[in-house]
């Protein structure tokens, strides 16, 4: 897809797709993920500035996507949720792990990851996924 | 506003996978029979204004409004085109009313038009998928299945909607589609046909999802001085639109469609009616889902109660609120652009008493509601076989 083999596309979201950085209104204290730089709410009023999430919350659904778009065929099947991040946005995301294991409720964790390659010879693009939380402990306990 | 409108003129072409037409071919014939069966000449017509919804990535064809308007004949006319992903073609009805409505013309086609099958099916996925949120939903590999089964999900979540009924949405368009022979696909199927289906994103399987089509539709609309001397016009009573965010995720609710509460509600102001004056109703079954949600939000059924509703028949055409009663988008197919307009024809052919084998006795007010994208964009549109006396404002 051409507009995905968009080099300043991908380069100026790296910052929000890299590292969950979205945007704060302090006049509301309304954090924006994606950023918003206007706030919906106090329109000219608003003062957005820069905000780095967790990467943590909660899944509010999901699904596990079988039939893929093109760049993603080998991926599938793969999981989707949206995610209730701990400081209020919801977002979409990838979840790793066993399809099996998923429900609604879930807690969850951000974890950076390839998404997807642009053909053999194109940009790889990376960015955020999320991990049910519950994995952790099992890698933790790998570790002892 | 004292101006009333009405649609004289309307008609589909056959949904289909048409290796045979172009877009051009398929407009052309879908507007040239609503221009016959309005019994007026194209030296009539106004303006036209043509829903579509991607024909630069379906066909590499930008600057339909004057292809359409050229191929038609109709040109030097002023010819518009109106984009809102799949809720295009209502949109285009809503120009070509708010046009008449204005008094600059007093004649005017609306139509829909969408060519998907000239590239592959993944591709024909991604490009659908740019009504979604490019930067926040395609990218991480979400399709418009996967959308609505998120909603689907949470809504078996909160609810207790089942898979079962999700699939006796499909099973009763496709029963009432098989009666159409501009379907493109009238056969009948079971609730068992659907759960065994390949899944597509759980728990939606392909037998939940509207198919991928070829088809145009299109409506000749005219002011209440020129319909009056028409053969059966249908009035329209309510035209109302309304957005929401655009990414999914944004919505306050996964489990309704706020759009569709908002335009329906200003519908119905209009039109100075309640959902229990609505006798049929053509609405946005692009998943099956998306008719529980529908039935819900046009206040057909209390929120939640989607389901049981249509379990209990309420949706069949000898139901208590016959909806989709030519085969809805499941069934006839979905070309995108063209869908909203395809609504209106069957309403108005509902309407007129004149839709043979597929007509639902003694309808007189329906309703067709039109869907962008996940929901971001509802458009509501209400006809009568009658005028009523009172428009509100918008």
């Amino acid at each position: 897809m051409v507009h995905r083999s968009s080099v300043p596309l991908f380069w100026r979201l790296k910052e929000s797709k890299y590292r969950i950085m979205g945007t704060k209104c302090t006049n509301c204290d309304q954090p924006y993920f994606p950023p918003r730089y206007l706030c919906p709410k106090c329109r000219r009023d608003g003062k957005i500035e820069q905000f780095k999430f967790s990467g943590n919350g909660e899944i509010v659904s999901y699904t596990i996507i079988r039939t893929a778009p093109s760049g993603f065929e080998k991926l599938a099947p793969y999981m989707v949720a949206i995610v209730k991040l701990d400081e209020g946005p919801q977002i979409a995301g990838q979840i790793v792990g066993d399809t099996d294991k998923i429900s609604i409720g879930d807690k969850v964790r951000s974890v950076f990851r390839r998404m997807y390659e642009d053909g053999d010879s194109g940009l790889i693009h990376y960015g955020f996924k999320f991990q049910l939380a519950e994995n952790d402990e099992i890698e933790n306990n790998k570790k002892k | 506003m004292t101006t009333k409108v009405a649609v004289i003129g309307a008609a589909y072409t056959k949904f289909d996978e048409h290796w045979g037409k172009s877009l051009r071919d398929l407009s052309t014939e879908a507007g040239a029979q609503a221009i016959h069966d309005a019994g007026i000449e194209g030296k009539d017509i106004k303006a036209m204004f043509i829903g579509n919804m991607s024909a630069g990535r379906f066909i590499g064809q930008e600057h339909l409004a004057a292809l359409t308007a050229d191929h038609a004949g109709l040109i030097p006319i002023p010819s518009t085109r109106v984009e809102a992903a799949c809720a295009s073609g209502a949109l285009a009805f809503l120009q070509a009313y708010l046009a008449i409505m204005s008094g600059q013309y007093d004649v005017v086609v609306a139509a829909g038009a969408e060519k998907m099958t000239d590239i592959k099916g993944t591709d024909a996925i991604s490009t659908l998928m740019g009504a979604g949120d490019q930067q926040w939903e395609s990218s991480i590999g979400l399709t418009f299945t996967g959308l609505y089964a998120l909603i689907a999900k949470a809504h078996m979540h909160k609810y207790g909607t089942t898979r079962e009924q999700m699939a006796m949405v499909s099973v009763n368009n496709h029963k009432n589609g098989a009666l159409n022979p501009n379907a493109q696909f009238p056969k009948e199927i079971t609730v068992d046909n659907v759960l065994n289906s390949p899944m597509i994103a759980d728990p939606l399987t392909l037998l939940d999802c509207s198919p991928i089509t070829d088809g145009a539709a299109a409506v000749v609309l005219a002011s209440e001085e020129v319909a009056r001397n028409t053969r059966n016009p249908i009035w329209v009573l309510g035209s109302s639109q309304a957005s929401d965010t655009l990414a999914l995720h944004h919505r306050k609710s996964l489990t309704e469609m706020n759009a569709t509460k908002v335009a329906a509600r200003k519908a119905y102001e209009q039109a100075g009616m309640k959902p229990g004056d609505i006798n049929i109703a053509e609405v946005h079954d692009c998943f099956s889902i998306n008719e529980i949600l529908a039935v819900e939000d046009l206040g057909f059924c209390e929120k939640g109660l989607g389901g049981k509703f249509v379990e209990q028949g309420s949706i069949a055409r000898d139901g208590i609120k016959p909806v989709n009663t030519a085969g809805g988008l499941k069934s006839i197919g979905h070309p995108v652009g063209a869908t909203g307009i395809r609504q209106v024809v069957d309403i108005v052919k509902q309407l007129r008493g004149e839709y043979g084998r597929l007509q639902v006795n003694g309808a007189a007010t329906g309703l067709a509601l039109n869907l962008g994208g996940s929901g971001a964009t509802a458009v509501v549109n209400i006809f009568g076989k009658e005028q009523r006396e009172t428009y509100s404002t918008f």
